[in-house]
């Protein structure tokens, strides 16, 4: 509440200075203000007509096409209501034509499913990654990822149950780069007041919605006192407006130690973004792979869902040897995103019972199944539990 | 059944058909013969789906006799609703509205017949269809008007897509008498509507691929009104970069309808010059009896004729052609994801027009309702 108020109270400040002369060039200044101020008029209608939704799809590169097909199937299976509109992003152009065309149709339908578009680091460094393009243009400002243990998943560490939530348009993701002199290169990282509060507020909101008890800040401000010192800060403010969650902070090395030996102390975590990347990814890791697990970039007005780990998978593209499950669990987070609570939770627990009853495995959880034997397993799970559409 | 599975694994087939086929051939054998195999299971039919349906008036009994029968027939999985709300047979009241309404809510999808609506003023600005579509905020009205391979007009292979505000514009119920001998009616056009519809125009262009929409409009004379309509218009076509964004006014766009139709692909506008649209756009390819039409809501979606009329002259005389309704039920059997058995009517009742033996009076044909019916449901393959 308090990131909020104190957002609302400086687009107030700013307005009589840019409201009436500048216009649009306030969006230079903070995207957020000009999201804020004009979202009534600014943002257009959500593409949904008679109970059904249009959904951006982007398959992406390496396994993202074939897993999203297999996502389109299992939706067409269970008659979900839900249409598609593909766009391809070819990560091989130069030009920025193609993912600003899928930015424009994430506009127009608000919501999207997207496999990882590959970045070639050989390309010229004015090529910015597609991915973070697409994070930063949409104001998808908070990654979320629920890292869960699967009961039927050989793993090191058990009952583990972490929500990550990661700060995805600025920190060391500024793309700003620069040589001064020559051999010495700036890279800049940035941290902003408003975006911090609004994380940490987020980070809290869902804390509290989702019945969590405490929200753990990661950072490294005993090196960046001043950067990782303002996101912290704005982390403790924001947590003073929610007495009944406990919030703590540690620094991400120790994190990461802690991760491996003790993971179940976690409950919540918020981080700024680089922190995030990793954290993620060790999260993942210890639940059972990128293959499991399913990640949600929100925004004020628009969300795009994807694995957590954002992997492309190129080595074993093709192979049909790819786990579909993070891929359809990003499915079911958005339809549940689509308020299509019953659809989400007929696919969610057809793929849950795949993995822990069935005990279908892919290669990766140490299973002999192809990727198609798991998504037909599902489907037949689909078939044979799933509640009839009228009964809805 | 086995009719209804056999049905499905054919979708199946169908499904994958198209683009899905050039993406199956640059993969691996293996998982192209997992997808197509003959484990594969078929696709999930096993639920029926409730369809709310409002006969309406006039012959609107009838064409919905109709659509039971090929429903029946081809083993469909929709079970009907039926509520009977009419106001010129004396059925309409605040109770049958409601239960419409508590019918809608739990459905979601309905088929529906027009419901008349007397000339006459007793009291009430507001008809009952008008009050129904308020109530369920079905803002937008889609008409696709397609000529009939088989049946020619003057205007042959004419493809394209009349859309309609219905909400608002000079469908407000607000008239008054000022002074005596003095009455005003109110157009109301907001931002908010403007743009929703622009929205679904072009959402709607997108997802049949179409590449031009053209915004109607009277803008040199209604300059505010109309004018903010347009502005909203060109505001979405931003979003859109891929589709062209045309206006014409509604005048010149009538004479252009009948000389070139051509030129149009998908057709955005207001409430009244929709309604004219719609009714013109059907007469160029065979009349109010076979274009189907389909109205949504976010929520919502109905399922009705192109041109709405009674047609009340010939309930009873077993004329009334039931192509448009039969079409309309194949699309909403599309929207409820039940491809195979839409495709299955639409292409029974293209069919059948094809072969031109069976016409009904409308199409210069000599068959009655009845007779059309059975050839449409002799044309099914089941």
């Amino acid at each position: 509440m308090a990131a909020h108020s104190a957002v609302l109270s400086m687009s107030k400040i700013f307005n009589p200075f840019w409201g009436g002369r500048f216009g649009n060039t306030v969006k230079v200044f903070g995207t957020t203000l000009t999201s804020h101020r004009n979202r009534s008029s600014r943002n257009p209608p959500p593409a949904k007509y008679g109970g059904r939704h249009t959904v951006t799809l982007i398959p992406g590169d390496g396994i993202g096409p074939d897993l999203l097909n297999h996502v389109r199937e299992v939706f067409r299976f269970s008659c979900v209501p839900v249409d598609f509109e593909v766009v391809h992003v070819n990560s091989a152009d130069e030009s920025e034509d193609d993912i600003n065309n899928a930015i424009m149709a994430i506009r127009r339908n608000g919501v999207a499913l997207k496999g990882n578009i590959e970045t070639i680091h050989t390309m010229a460094p004015s090529v910015k990654s597609r991915n973070n393009l697409l994070r930063t243009n949409l104001d998808l400002y908070a990654n979320v990822m629920h890292c869960q243990s699967l009961p039927a998943v050989q793993t090191r560490h058990k009952n583990i149950d972490i929500m990550i939530i990661r700060e995805n348009t600025e920190g060391e993701y500024s793309s700003l780069e620069h040589e001064s002199v020559s051999g010495v290169v700036e890279c800049l990282k940035i941290i902003t007041r408003t975006n911090s509060l609004r994380i940490a507020d987020y980070a809290f909101k869902l804390a509290r919605e989702k019945g969590r008890s405490r929200v753990t800040a990661v950072h490294k401000a005993n090196i960046m006192k001043l950067g990782d010192g303002l996101f912290l800060q704005c982390c403790r403010e924001v947590a003073s407006g929610y007495p009944d969650i406990t919030f703590d902070s540690m620094i991400v090395d120790n994190t990461t130690m802690q991760l491996v030996s003790k993971p179940q102390q976690f409950d919540v975590m918020v981080m700024p973004n680089l922190y995030g990347n990793v954290v993620s990814n060790v999260c993942a890791g210890l639940v059972g792979g990128p293959g499991l697990v399913p990640g949600a970039n929100y925004g004020l007005n628009y969300a795009v869902f994807e694995t957590a780990t954002r992997n492309t998978g190129k080595s074993i593209a093709g192979k049909n040897i790819a786990n579909p499950t993070a891929m359809l669990l990003a499915g079911c987070m958005m339809l549940d995103h689509l308020k299509l609570y019953d659809y989400a939770t007929m696919i969610r627990n057809a793929i849950l019972s795949t993995m822990n009853e069935t005990r279908l495995h892919t290669a990766d959880i140490g299973g002999q199944g192809t990727t198609s034997e798991v998504v037909q397993s599902i489907m037949r799970n689909i078939q044979s539990k799933g509640p009839l559409i009228s009964e809805r | 059944m086995a009719s209804a599975l056999r049905g499905s694994l054919v979708s199946l087939v169908k499904g994958l058909s198209g683009p899905k086929w050039q993406l199956l051939a640059s993969r691996p054998l293996s998982v192209s013969a997992a997808l197509c195999g003959p484990e594969a299971p078929p696709a999930r039919a096993d639920a029926t789906f409730k369809v709310t349906m409002l006969p309406g008036d006039g012959v609107g009994p009838e064409l919905m006799t109709a659509v039971k029968d090929v429903f029946r027939a081809g083993d469909v999985p929709v079970e009907f609703e039926e509520i009977h709300l009419s106001e010129v047979q004396n059925m309409a009241s605040e109770e049958k509205l409601e239960q419409v309404l508590t019918s809608m809510k739990t459905n979601k999808v309905a088929m529906k017949g027009k419901i008349h609506t007397p000339m006459e003023f007793k009291g009430e600005l507001a008809s009952y269809e008008m009050r129904l579509r308020r109530k369920l905020d079905l803002f937008a009205n889609v008409v696709h008007v397609n000529s009939l391979p088989g049946y020619s007009t003057r205007h042959n292979n004419l493809d394209l897509v009349i859309i309609r505000e219905q909400t608002e514009g000079e469908y407000s119920s607000l008239e008054h008498e000022s002074v005596p001998g003095v009455i005003e009616c109110l157009k109301i056009i907001t931002r908010v509507k403007s743009r929703r519809i622009a929205k679904f125009a072009f959402d709607y262009a997108t997802k049949k691929g179409r590449s031009k929409v053209t915004a109607v409009h009277k803008a040199n004379i209604m300059k505010l009104a109309d004018g903010l309509f347009l502005q909203c218009c060109a505001e979405i076509a931003e979003l859109y970069p891929k589709i062209k964004f045309e206006t014409i006014i509604i005048d010149n766009c009538c004479m252009q309808l009948v000389q070139n139709p051509y030129q149009f692909d998908v057709l955005v506008m207001p409430n009244l010059y929709g309604n004219i649209i719609d009714n013109l756009a059907a007469g160029l390819v065979g009349g109010a009896g076979v274009v189907p039409g389909e109205s949504y809501s976010g929520e919502y979606a109905v399922f009705e004729t192109g041109a709405r009329h009674p047609f009340a002259q010939a309930v009873g005389r077993n004329i009334a052609n039931p192509t448009a309704m039969l079409l309309s039920a194949a699309n909403m059997l599309r929207h409820l994801n039940l491809e195979y058995h839409s495709n299955m009517v639409s292409d029974a009742v293209k069919r059948v027009i094809k072969q031109g033996k069976v016409r009904t009076g409308d199409l210069g044909g000599y068959a009655s309702s009845d007779e059309f019916t059975r050839a449409v449901i002799a044309n099914m393959a089941v």
